[in-house]
């Protein structure tokens, strides 16, 4: 029970982080909170996926004569373009941000949607 | 545009410090944890630090925004021109075997090349990003 | 030893991001959202992954944070309004009911570091058996990312050069264009 406590706190904390960050997302309704909320989902995720390709014993994954064991490079390449994407996906985010403002004069998702129903 | 005397100095003295590690860290990829992305968004924030303490019209003149949007589109064609060129040599499309006459030296020269490409692309890419945001805050 | 790092470096993440939660000034949650990210990339180094570390450094603490400073700046709103702090039932329900099913779901997942679970048999034994030999790269990572993945990276690429193409069809205009004009309906 402990052994099996002990190998799986870190994918719990882990999906803790990501619930908080979700809820960040759904919950505010100021439109930078929840861009921060949807980065800290993001983030998790990828926290979560390069967790899972770690060995104990290993090292870092570039070969050399000293070690013989390695963690797994696969898990880490899939990341690296996840977070590249994610930051495309935020900065295209805050610029809607910024022509929402000039639009509206407002940032906050309540009074936007006011602004819209009383058309 | 700030007058801080002590920002104005250190940044005059990081900026090139910075450009300097992120050319090692494009081209030592191969060999330590590294390439192209690493590279290229540690030279735009070499850039973003100059512009931020010197102010944009500086930073414009050390790189006019006309040779980003080219250098940005430029990085793209390099990677997509060495899988022509691999086409054009008898392989499949980024097959880089068959870029020299050695198998393994053709694969060096392909993933080389590939990750200079990726770099520039990044590396111009965020800083278009920082000078488009950047021109929307009104001067005070 | 390097689980108790794992342990405290999760825990100050989990701290960090119910901090960021709660904060109503939105420049102390810009900064709070950089150490955040500085967090990650300190796991990232602890859990063997120093490139992906180099890249969440450089990116989240970099790019990401300074975008929503220059964005706070340009639409000169420091506060959140004070009535949207409070915990709403619905969403709440939600994310407790995800994250419970999510853990449901680690049941079957092998502890951390095993070295016989799937994901580290099958493919990537190949990559770290016959990646030196079959690309001439050490370094495994950029093997696989610009070698065996290439048209990923391409792809990869060409995102990064449409989010740009993106932001400059939205920002690219000198002047403040003002969509919708109203006559005195602005109820805040």
């Amino acid at each position: 029970m402990m052994d099996y406590a002990i190998g799986h706190i870190n994918y719990w904390l882990i999906i803790a982080v990501m619930m908080v960050g979700l809820y960040t997302l759904i919950s505010r309704s100021n439109l930078i909170k929840k861009l921060a909320g949807l980065a800290m989902f993001q983030t998790a995720v990828i926290l979560f996926y390069v967790s899972m390709g770690k060995v104990t014993g290993g090292t870092v994954p570039i070969m050399s004569t000293d070690y013989t064991v390695y963690s797994n490079p696969l898990p880490q390449v899939l990341m690296l373009t996840a977070i590249v994407v994610g930051v495309a996906t935020t900065a295209v985010g805050f610029a809607l941000v910024i022509r929402i403002k000039e639009a509206y004069d407002t940032v906050e998702e309540d009074q936007i949607n006011i602004m819209d129903n009383q058309e | 545009m700030i007058n801080d005397l002590i920002l104005r100095v250190v940044t005059k003295w990081l900026s090139p410090t910075i450009i300097l590690f992120a050319l090692y860290v494009q081209f030592h990829g191969d060999y330590s944890p590294g390439g192209g992305f690493q590279a290229g968004v540690i030279f735009s924030s070499a850039i973003l630090l100059y512009a931020l303490t010197y102010g944009l019209d500086a930073a414009l003149k050390v790189i006019p925004e006309t040779a980003l949007r080219v250098c940005a589109s430029f990085g793209v064609l390099l990677y997509a021109g060495v899988g022509v060129a691999s086409m054009i040599m008898g392989g499949n499309f980024l097959n880089y075997s068959v870029l020299a006459n050695n198998p393994l030296t053709g694969q060096h020269i392909g993933i080389i090349v590939i990750e200079l490409g990726v770099g520039i692309t990044v590396a111009a890419v965020m800083i278009l990003l920082f000078f488009t945001f950047a021109r929307r805050v009104a001067p005070e | 030893m390097s689980l108790t790092i794992n342990l405290v470096l999760l825990v100050f993440l989990l701290v960090m991001a119910l901090a960021v939660l709660k904060t109503k000034h939105l420049f102390a949650m810009a900064m709070l959202f950089g150490l955040y990210s500085l967090l990650v990339a300190g796991l990232f180094v602890v859990l063997d992954a120093p490139d992906v570390a180099f890249t969440e450094a450089a990116v989240g603490t970099g790019i990401s944070t300074v975008l929503m400073l220059v964005t706070l700046a340009s639409i000169k709103d420091g506060h959140e309004a004070v009535s949207t702090g409070k915990t709403r039932v619905g969403p709440l329900i939600i994310c407790v009911v995800m994250g419970g099913l999510l853990i449901f779901g680690t049941h079957d997942i092998a502890e951390l570091g095993d070295i016989k679970s799937a994901p580290n048999q099958q493919v990537a034994l190949h990559y770290i058996q016959q990646g030196q030999a079959e690309t001439g790269v050490p370094n495994l990572v950029t093997a696989v990312l610009a070698s065996y993945r290439g048209f990923d990276t391409l792809g990869e690429v060409t995102v990064v050069l449409t989010a740009g193409i993106g932001v400059l069809l939205l920002l690219g205009q000198r002047r403040k264009i003002h969509v919708k004009t109203r006559a005195g309906s602005n109820d805040k």
